[in-house]
């Protein structure tokens, strides 16, 4: 079916090949696109492009950014020797948005997973160790999922670090959460890590 | 429509659309079997599809040569106990990987089921656990046709002074019959046998001559895959444990 014009036809395609469109809603898009042109369309075209040309991984952490080095890794005040593993871009970005860790990161781009064949020369393994010997790192926050491949990589890179503190986050009860809908590996998991009060 | 009910430990969970996970799980009754778990990686369901984890599985399907999906319930979670033990970490990853590799699919190992049940069930007790590890892949070998016959010397029959396993029969040999190959025969330490001292070190020993059957024998067959790497990482985390 044809929605007017090819570039129309190309846009709609693209936008519902986007997590979470399908081609219905990226028509809706598309459309609420063209009816806020020069509030919304303009501008976002304007962006992407910039974006486009610019974005790239930080060579030091492997986030996102315009520049070879992120805000993050270039900020004087967050050299505060600790550094906080996670997966990926989207674990960074949560933890920023708690805006409770002041230290830096270091985005491994994945886990260990013994099925999938993913072994730590896929990851960036090997500069997180060259980090820690450059950056005076004193702690090393293991801020990864509570997987059996988030938890199998958390060990194999302690393993890696002798002579460094490294932790790793709590697993339990969730803030808000009620004991009667948790299914029993995490009640298992929180009475494991009970505290004294 | 073609349905089947069961029980069944996970093996693996890959990522199949937005919100839908492939998984594969080992069953008595229908071995390994893939399908797809619709909205798989939902905050409700995804925390139940952890590799070990025991689960009543439904499949269902027009033919039974399609992939099918699975509706699931879980039974037991392993992830809890596993991840806060290296070694039950490792031995989890070893034994998922490892079936999830050699056993062929849809096709019906019981006693192989049973075994692993067991064996995941004793996870967090590194104190038996590596044992009843090489008891496992010794029942892995045997379910899959190249179990080792250790009962007595492949060349002269005799009972006395097994040292030695043939890489080629997975039969013992003894010292004396062994003579000038020795050298490329694999260790045959007692507690392969069932007897004798089970230290980690012993039963590492042990571990290093299943491991070649299973490398030589159950892999190679698969084309050119090379050994879990899992595998290594449980031997490294036994090897820890003194």
């Amino acid at each position: 079916m044809t929605n007017g014009t090819e570039d129309l036809d190309n846009l709609i395609a693209l936008m519902a090949k986007l997590p979470g469109l399908g081609p219905r809603s990226a028509r809706r898009a598309v459309l609420h696109l063209i009816k806020k042109r020069s509030l919304v369309l303009l501008p976002l075209a304007d962006v992407m492009q910039r974006v486009g040309a610019t974005v790239r991984e930080c060579l030091n952490c492997g986030n996102v950014c315009t520049t070879d080095i992120c805000d993050i890794c270039s900020a004087d005040k967050r050299a505060t020797g600790q550094i906080a593993v996670v997966e990926d871009v989207a674990d960074l970005w949560a933890m920023e948005r708690a805006q409770v860790f002041k230290g830096r990161y270091h985005v491994l781009g994945g886990t260990l997973s013994a099925l999938d064949a993913i072994g730590p020369d896929e990851l960036r393994i090997p500069k997180l160790i060259d980090r820690i010997k450059t950056e005076n790192i004193t702690e090393v926050i293991l801020a990864l999922g509570a997987t059996i491949d988030g938890q199998t990589t958390a060990h194999y890179i302690a393993d890696q670090l002798p002579g460094i503190t490294v932790t790793s986050l709590a697993q339990g009860v969730p803030v808000g959460g009620e004991l009667d809908y948790l299914d029993d590996g995490t009640i298992t998991a929180a009475l494991n890590a009970r505290k004294a009060l | 429509m073609i349905e089947w009910r069961s029980e069944a430990a996970l093996l693996s969970t890959r990522p199949f659309g937005e919100n839908s996970v492939i998984i594969e799980v080992f069953s008595a009754s229908h071995g390994r079997h893939a399908g797809v778990v619709r909205g798989g990686t939902s905050r409700k369901v995804a925390p139940i599809l952890q590799p070990g984890a025991q689960l009543s599985v439904a499949w269902k399907a027009r033919l039974d040569s399609h992939l099918g999906s699975f509706t699931v319930e879980p039974i037991r979670s392993r992830a809890a106990v596993a991840m806060g033990d290296r070694l039950a970490l490792a031995g989890l990853n070893a034994v998922c990987s490892l079936l999830a590799m050699v056993l062929p699919e849809r096709e019906a190992h019981a006693p192989l089921y049973d075994r692993t049940i067991a064996l995941l069930d004793l996870l967090g007790q590194s104190d038996v656990w590596p044992l009843a590890y090489l008891r496992w892949e010794q029942a892995l070998l045997e379910e899959m046709g190249f179990g080792l016959d250790l009962s007595a010397c492949a060349v002269r029959g005799v009972n006395e002074e097994l040292i030695y396993v043939s890489p080629k029969s997975g039969r013992a040999v003894s010292r004396e019959a062994a003579g000038e190959w020795a050298d490329r025969m694999l260790a045959l330490p007692e507690v392969l046998a069932g007897k004798g001292d089970a230290s980690n070190d012993e039963i590492l020993r042990a571990l290093g001559t299943t491991g070649y059957f299973i490398e030589h024998r159950l892999i190679k067959g698969l084309g050119d895959r090379p050994m879990p790497g899992a595998r290594a990482r449980l031997l490294d985390a036994i090897a820890r444990v003194k």
